[in-house]
């Protein structure tokens, strides 16, 4: 039966299958569902297909939270926190996983950020996808009561599909929510999972395969950890971290870094990061977009024009013309394309 | 060669979200409508592909009008979205 003042919750949406389950269970209840998703910077979205030339069966990237909720015909609030964490990942309490990846301290940052938001649109209760033991760090058995309690909302995190294997919360002991309609799900599995979308009709949702953001991925956090020690400390601008996700990174010194695009849809969106930075081209001869920052000598930019050379097409010419681009000037050098075998692999990041 | 309807959509604001990556253009399109009066049009250029796909989502689930939505070349679009109630 429907409640006379419809009972409200708000779900943490990644756009992934547990989140979408977690929703639909609830909402199975009569319960009026919206949610949440929060931009962090690190966010795994379309932005590899966005900055490379899409292979050519690719599906058109898109932003799971969104078409989640579209699928589940409920409202979500889509909100930048991207300032605000930059805190949890530079300083986080509880630590890295095992990459750079601080999940506990992401969890409770975004439960908190969550419940602001609950309280803002007057919702009774918050609730997530999580799963006991799925994931290594932040959804262990302990970890969890540790999440809400450190988050300040003890009792108010419902998670539909674990429930039965947790603590009655109050909207389940206030009869809200019914618990013997929740799940019991645990462990890495996904089997019941899939059994369960199968039987609510939901059939098009990403791969579970996909971390959710870039901080769990071990290429991403090396570039990150170089950039935090070439500048010995550990900051970052949201044109860093977007500049890490894009192009081969090669450090030939601890002052200076290159950055080379790998196709013409890479090219031009370092193309867009040139302020602050030196731009490099060859002249009339295909090749990649390089980006040089940090503080290079002009010999460096020399080497940097080499290496320019060396990933373009006049790789085998004895001279090539790279265009120099940096605050509004340009300049023009001729430089002999760095040979393969004086690339040291210790210069990639 | 796109396909383009006679005569684009008028717009009142126009909100430049192009270098941008997916979601960032809808979270500015967002704010850019917050101040809008109801039935204001905001014309939103953008480069990521994602457009394509999360703008009209985004529309349907917010009760906003996707007036138009096309590619103008150079990896770029055009979208001109109606604020709703
Ligand atoms: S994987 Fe990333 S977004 Fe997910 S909990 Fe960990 S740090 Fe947060």
């Amino acid at each position: 039966m429907a409640h006379q003042t419809p009972i409200s919750a708000l779900g943490l949406l990644s756009g992934g299958l547990d989140s979408m389950l977690a929703a639909r269970l609830l909402m199975d209840q009569g319960i009026h569902v919206a949610c949440v998703n929060f931009h962090t910077g690190f966010c795994i979205q379309g932005h590899t297909s966005a900055m490379r030339n899409p292979e050519p069966n690719a599906k058109p990237p898109r932003h799971d939270a969104l078409h989640a909720a579209q699928l589940l015909g409920i409202k979500l609030h889509m909100v930048d926190i991207a300032e605000d964490y930059v805190r949890i990942v530079t300083d986080p309490k509880h630590g890295y996983g095992s990459n750079l990846n601080p999940c506990l301290d992401c969890k409770i940052f975004m439960v908190r950020k969550a419940w602001q938001l609950k309280e803002a649109l007057g919702f009774h209760f918050l609730f997530t996808g999580e799963v006991i033991g799925q994931r290594p760090m932040s959804q262990r058995r302990e970890n969890l009561p540790h999440i809400e309690r450190a988050a300040g909302v003890e009792g108010w995190l419902l998670r539909p599909l674990c429930a039965q294997r947790l603590k009655s919360t109050e909207p389940e002991k206030l009869g809200w929510v019914d618990r013997k309609q929740l799940k019991g799900f645990h462990g890495r599995g996904r089997r019941a999972q899939m059994e369960l979308a199968q039987q609510m009709g939901l059939l098009d949702y990403p791969s579970p395969a996909g971390g959710c953001c870039f901080l769990t991925d071990a290429n991403y956090s090396r570039k990150l950890q170089d950039l935090w020690h070439s500048r010995g400390e550990r900051q970052y601008t949201m044109d860093d971290i977007l500049l890490l996700k894009a192009g081969r990174h090669l450090r030939p010194a601890p002052h200076f870094k290159v950055i080379v695009g790998r196709d013409e849809t890479e090219n031009n969106f370092l193309s867009g990061f040139r302020a602050q930075r030196w731009l490099l081209q060859a002249e009339g001869i295909p090749g990649p977009v390089m980006l040089v920052e940090g503080t290079p000598s002009d010999s460096d930019l020399t080497l940097a024009c080499r290496l320019t050379a060396r990933f373009g097409q006049g790789r085998h010419s004895p001279q090539v013309t790279i265009r120099i681009a940096h605050q509004g000037q340009e300049a023009l050098r001729q430089v002999a394309p760095l040979p393969a075998e004086e690339i040291p692999e210790s210069w990639y990041i | 060669m796109t396909e383009t309807a006679p005569h684009p959509p008028e717009s009142d604001h126009t909100l430049d979200a192009r270098r941008l990556l997916c979601p960032m253009p809808i979270l500015r399109t967002e704010q850019a409508l917050r101040p809008l009066p109801t039935g204001a049009i905001l014309a939103i250029l953008a480069s990521d592909p994602g457009i394509e796909q999360d703008l009209p989502a985004w529309c349907r689930i917010n009760g906003h009008t996707l007036l138009d939505l096309r590619p103008q070349g150079r990896g770029e679009w055009i979208a001109w979205v109606q604020k709703g109630e």
